[in-house]
């Protein structure tokens, strides 16, 4: 039972202060979780503190792989057309 | 330089009264008491007069933020604080207070220090408060701001007091939650991210609340709003009168910037900023109810210097790791240029003595006219170096300020480097359509080739007034006008882009 933070991490440190267990610390290149320290917040707090406060979609993911914020969940940008927009900017 | 406040002999409408009608009352600030109208005076960020003379920066410590908003892409600094798609090196509170002594010693000018971002100063209250700390300790002669979105403000407010931290900026965008889930699409809460409407209702109820007790504990609070057209554009003079009768002194409008490299909500959805004029239009607007910030220059979270200068690249943390810096000395030379420039502007003062007489006949159309500086309040930057012009209007009644305009490059690349070919007719054209108002423009000196293509477009260039106060160069710039006979610019006229 633990989170774990990837590489789209932006690093701004929101996180890593509100962790009841201590878990998350600043790794070589973004932060991260110890896996054998976090408790998902169990009996802290209803949702996982880390993943509630993380503005970046995708950067934080469930113990089975799945990212807890999937794209669109945040900004509200609807994903195939921030697809749409990108694809045109790389045609530019 | 003390520009002559115009007076308003009738309310101001409430719709969009147009530039040429309305100026800032003269009652912009009655509602303040004494000790907050004299401190507002001589302040750097919110005197224009003082913004000539003296500088702030800002140092990067605060990266977390608590709240999403829709112009703002959290791999970039925050979006109220900077210019879209930007990014400053985050220094820890160590490394901001070395930064800060090195940057005040080095330039004396410097008095302010804020933290506003990369996220919200408030969502990071240890690195803030530590920061300043520091600073209080070392550096008692250098005043402390700090800009929020406000939702951590109410369980701060002890300690903004105890810091003596002299004044804080609120972001303030709306105060109807139906608009707010419009621009905020979460905030984080109670151990709970909180989507849509419900979210921003917590959001404005403490910002709200946050601005109230600052008034209470006599902190000067200053409103920023961002205007987006279609969202709160219609709201904000709404805004504008609550947070005037709450007691802020001042209120800022910003234009909203969207583009889709930004990979913002309201860039890749193709909402649009407002114009140059629907800006102008609703500044005018709320200026008839309180006083407006004109010259905000949207500084970087990083920014370091004078006026709409930049000189972060001076201080980069291992510039500063190298420097030797001595404060008390600092001190006492910081304390000498002060009293310097404080003669200085005494002297200027009375230089332009406030006049009774009208400048020119009633009925005379009035003028805007683009000034190039350095600083000091006096015309002192060639045209080709520009990269900020200042807008002024003169009317029969009197000189005011408009506002900043930057253009993305200055006409000349280097002191002795100024564009050929094609590069020039860009550059310039860029220049024309920021001075598409402009009946002149007053530089401390301006090139042939420019000349005749400002000329070519109706703006007569000026390298007269070189070192006059801008004030006696706006005066006599209008006059020639007159005398001119010029063709007077239709001032309610929509502005592309
Ligand atoms: S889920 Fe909770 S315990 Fe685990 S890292 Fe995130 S904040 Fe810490
Ligand atoms: S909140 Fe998200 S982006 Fe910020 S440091 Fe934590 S994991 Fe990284």
């Amino acid at each position: 039972m633990a989170l774990s933070i990837i590489e789209s991490c932006v690093n701004c440190y929101a996180c890593e202060p509100l962790c009841p267990s201590d878990a998350i610390s600043m790794g070589e290149r973004h932060f991260r979780i110890d896996a054998k320290a976090c408790t998902e917040c169990d009996g802290d707090y209803a949702d996982p503190q880390c993943a509630s406060i993380c503005p970046i979609e995708g950067a934080i993911l469930d113990a089975s792989g799945q990212a807890i914020n999937p794209p669109g969940s945040l900004t509200g940008i609807p994903p195939h057309r921030l697809d749409a927009v990108e694809a045109e900017i790389r045609a530019r | 330089m003390e520009l002559k406040v115009i007076a308003q002999d009738s309310p101001a409408p409430t719709g969009g009264c147009t530039s040429g009608a309305c100026g800032s009352s003269t009652d912009a600030m009655a509602h303040l008491p004494d000790h907050v109208r004299k401190k507002v005076h001589n302040h750097p960020c919110y005197s224009e007069e003082a913004h000539h003379h003296y500088a702030r920066m800002h140092v990067a410590v605060a990266p977390a933020c608590n709240i999403q908003c829709h112009y703002c892409n959290r791999k970039y600094d925050c979006a109220n604080e900077s210019r879209p798609g930007v990014v400053s090196e985050l220094l820890t509170p160590e490394q901001a207070s070395k930064k800060v002594l090195a940057v005040a010693s080095a330039i004396p000018q410097m008095t302010v220090l804020g933290v506003a971002g990369p996220g919200d100063p408030l969502a990071n209250p240890q690195r803030t408060f530590e920061t300043f700390r520091r600073i209080v300790d070392k550096a008692p002669d250098i005043k402390l701001c700090l800009s929020t979105n406000g939702l951590a403000l109410p369980e701060h407010i002890d300690e903004i007091v105890a810091l003596n931290v002299d004044h804080v900026t609120i972001t303030i965008n709306c105060v109807d939650p139906k608009i707010g889930a419009q621009i905020y699409p979460w905030v984080f809460w109670n151990h709970k991210r909180v989507m849509g409407a419900k979210g921003a209702k917590i959001l404005i109820k403490q910002q709200q609340r946050g601005l109230e007790m600052l008034v209470e504990r006599g902190i000067l609070v200053k409103v920023n709003s961002v205007m987006i057209p279609g969202v709160n554009d219609r709201h904000l003079e709404e805004v504008s009168k609550i947070v005037k009768t709450k007691g802020a002194f001042l209120h800022n409008v910003m234009p909203l910037i969207a583009e889709a490299e930004h990979g913002t909500f309201y860039g890749v959805m193709g909402q649009r900023g407002p114009t140059k004029q629907e800006l102008s239009d609703l500044q005018d607007a709320c200026a008839g109810d309180m006083n407006m910030m004109r010259h905000c220059r949207q500084c970087r979270a990083d920014a370091v210097g004078l006026l709409g200068e930049d000189r972060g690249q001076e201080f980069t943390m291992e510039k500063i790791e190298a420097m030797e810096v001595d404060y008390s000395a600092a001190m006492e030379r910081r304390a000498r240029v002060h009293e310097g420039i404080e003669a200085h502007r005494k002297t200027m003062a009375q230089a332009v003595q406030p006049t009774k007489e009208m400048l020119a006949p009633i009925g005379t159309p009035p003028a805007r006219i683009a000034v190039t500086t350095k600083g000091s309040g006096v015309v002192n930057e060639h045209f080709g170096h520009a990269k900020e012009f200042l807008i002024y209007e003169a009317s029969p009644e009197g000189v005011r300020f408009i506002g900043a305009r930057k253009i993305a490059n200055a006409y000349c690349v280097g002191p002795d480097v100024c564009p050929s070919g094609d590069d020039k007719g860009t550059v310039l054209d860029a220049i024309l359509a920021a001075l598409f108002d402009c009946s002149a423009v007053v530089s401390a000196k301006v090139g042939i080739e420019p000349w005749s293509r400002l000329e070519a477009a109706g703006v007569t260039p000026s390298g007269t007034y070189a070192m006059d106060d801008i004030e006696t160069a706006v005066r006599g710039m209008y006059g020639e006008l007159i005398e001119q006979g010029w063709a007077a610019k239709d001032l309610s006229v929509q502005a592309a882009g």
